[in-house]
């Protein structure tokens, strides 16, 4: 063997670790970015807390400030209470999404296959689509036996669309020659639901489910100022009405930290669904 | 195509059966045997008046076409673009019903798709979110019969020469080891007949060349019955037992030709060359 062979596979190896320790280097650098917007907003957050502080007018709500409201958020974390006031907003969420994923998937599949459905059923769904969703919440209150239920509508209505429409268009996008291949090779219409339309639209899906989520979460905090005893925008409500702001600054900060949590979660499952390569 | 040779050469003499039967994984059951024995023959196709109309089409696509294939011959159907040989051959698959007249495969009319009767199309279609052996798998996912996918799939995947890529996915691969995928998709369910839509015109010169040979000579050691829609006289001439050459407007078929290029289909070949030559002239002459 020549010298020239054996430094073929020598030089494989070691693209491939120069290429690990690119993506290394590439990740730190986002991390390190990603690290110092948070820093900037913490910042803005100080200076404004200390503006407050210093404004004649606004002094009794200088506990919004960072550091007392990070004291009561230790504070809540300790005593569990966190817990309590997320668990039942993310149980209402996880109810309004569900229920938004059965009626939005299959709805999306038959608007994304059948074309007169989509006729009939643009107009009026694009209609529905631009009600703002708390504009329902007087017709929930009195639709609804329980305010659960009322606040459960209120965030289907408001995640059904982006995931109906996520599908559709995902349908839509599928290569008619797969769906020929597989009548070619004997499949029926459940194999080529199981098989073909969901693997090749699950990402799609995801889109869709993110972003309803992102807009479930928004309408969630108004939605439980409604009649509720529990739950974020309840907890957000009672701070107000009891003067207390560091507790007020802290279940914002839970709000917003939850609702990243959530975001990257799907994030993570779009990623996982994607049967797209990206050439690295 | 060393894996093929390699496979076929280590059972030269009852090459259909064995083939079949180590395909179908299964030595010991004699109603297995008699059914891939069965299915190795090939299936026996007719065509009777067919004719066809598109819908708002003023006049016929196809009109009166008379043939029969007997079992294990190929058959090529060339014709310029437009002659209506893709339809003629999507007929014979049951992808869609003709007007009039009717196709008949052993006796019995086609009336749908089945996975006794396979098209391979023009792109290899294969499902980028499945491995090589998940797409290769498919059509016996689809008849039902998953349990014959671990015997069945690895020696498919040796005939076509793709065992060192059954786990990968099938974005990774080039696009003749694509259409490779596809055949061996079709052959997994022991098809009698298939059903190639210029299968091979998306690759370059070399692999095309190379997986017309394979696919031929896998054709015959599995007995099956071809009919090969192309529009290039080299590829009918490498591939087929006989030619049927095509005219449009309405398609019909001008020209029915037994093909003898000799035992070596290449360019090379005197005998070849003459052949294709004589196939050149037919085309050029009735098409």
């Amino acid at each position: 063997m020549t010298e020239a062979a054996f430094s073929q596979p020598d030089r494989a190896r070691s693209d491939a670790v120069n290429a690990r320790i690119a993506m290394l280097q590439g990740w730190l650098r986002s991390m390190a970015i990603g690290a110092l917007g948070l820093g900037i907003l913490g910042a803005l957050w100080a200076l404004g807390g200390w503006y407050i502080a210093q404004s004649p007018g606004m002094f009794a709500f200088a506990q919004l400030a960072p550091v007392p409201t990070l004291e009561r958020l230790w504070d809540m974390a300790q005593r569990g209470e966190i817990w309590d006031m997320s668990a039942p907003s993310l149980n209402r969420v996880g109810w309004g999404l569900g229920i938004a994923i059965l009626v939005g998937v299959p709805m999306g599949i038959l608007i994304g296959r059948l074309a007169w459905l989509r006729d009939l059923s643009n107009a009026p769904f694009q209609l529905l689509r631009m009600i703002s969703p708390l504009s329902w919440m007087p017709i929930a209150i009195m639709a609804f036996a329980t305010w659960d239920a009322a606040i459960i509508f209120l965030i289907f209505v408001a995640s059904v669309w982006p995931i109906m429409f996520a599908t559709a268009a995902g349908v839509k996008r599928i290569d008619p020659a797969w769906l020929k291949v597989s009548r070619n090779l004997g499949a029926n219409p459940v194999h080529m639901l199981v098989y073909v339309i969901l693997p090749a639209i699950a990402q799609d899906i995801m889109t869709g489910i993110r972003l309803a989520l992102g807009i479930a979460w928004v309408v969630l905090v108004p939605a439980e100022y409604l009649g509720v005893s529990s739950g974020l925008g309840f907890a957000i409500n009672d701070a107000r009405d009891s003067l207390d702001y560091a507790r007020l600054g802290a279940t914002v900060l839970v709000i917003g930290v939850i609702g990243y949590a959530l975001d990257s979660l799907c994030l993570l499952a779009i990623k996982r669904f994607s049967w797209l390569r990206s050439d690295t | 195509m060393n894996a093929i040779s390699s496979f076929v050469q280590a059972r030269p003499l009852d090459g259909i059966l064995t083939l079949a039967r180590s395909l179908s994984g299964h030595h010991d059951d004699p109603r297995r045997d008699a059914k891939a024995e069965r299915n190795a023959t090939g299936a026996h196709v007719q065509i009777e008046g067919l004719q066809h109309r598109y819908k708002g089409a003023a006049a016929n696509c196809l009109d009166k076409l008379e043939f029969k294939v007997t079992p294990g011959q190929i058959v090529a159907l060339v014709g310029r673009s437009g002659c209506g040989k893709s339809t003629l051959l999507h007929l014979i698959g049951g992808l869609m019903q003709p007007s009039a007249g009717g196709v008949y495969i052993d006796g019995n009319r086609v009336k749908s798709a089945c996975p006794r009767w396979v098209v391979m199309f023009q792109a290899p279609s294969l499902f980028p979110w499945m491995t090589v052996a998940q797409n290769a798998a498919l059509g016996l996912r689809f008849a039902g019969r998953k349990a014959e996918i671990a015997k069945r799939i690895p020696p498919l995947l040796e005939l076509v020469g793709l065992t060192a890529f059954a786990d990968r996915n099938v974005q990774d691969l080039s696009g003749g080891q694509q259409q490779r995928v596809a055949l061996a998709r079709s052959l997994a369910t022991q098809p009698e007949l298939l059903l190639l839509d210029e299968p091979f015109s998306a690759l370059d010169a070399f692999t095309r060349r190379a997986l017309q040979q394979d696919v031929r000579r896998i054709a015959k050691e599995l007995g099956l019955t071809v009919v090969l829609v192309t529009h290039d006289i080299t590829e009918a001439a490498i591939m087929a037992d006989r030619a049927l050459v095509m005219a449009p407007d309405p398609g019909r078929i001008v020209t029915d030709t037994l093909l003898d290029p000799g035992p070596e289909r290449h360019r090379d070949n005197p005998q070849f060359e003459a052949e294709r030559a004589r196939l050149a002239t037919l085309f050029e002459a009735t098409a």
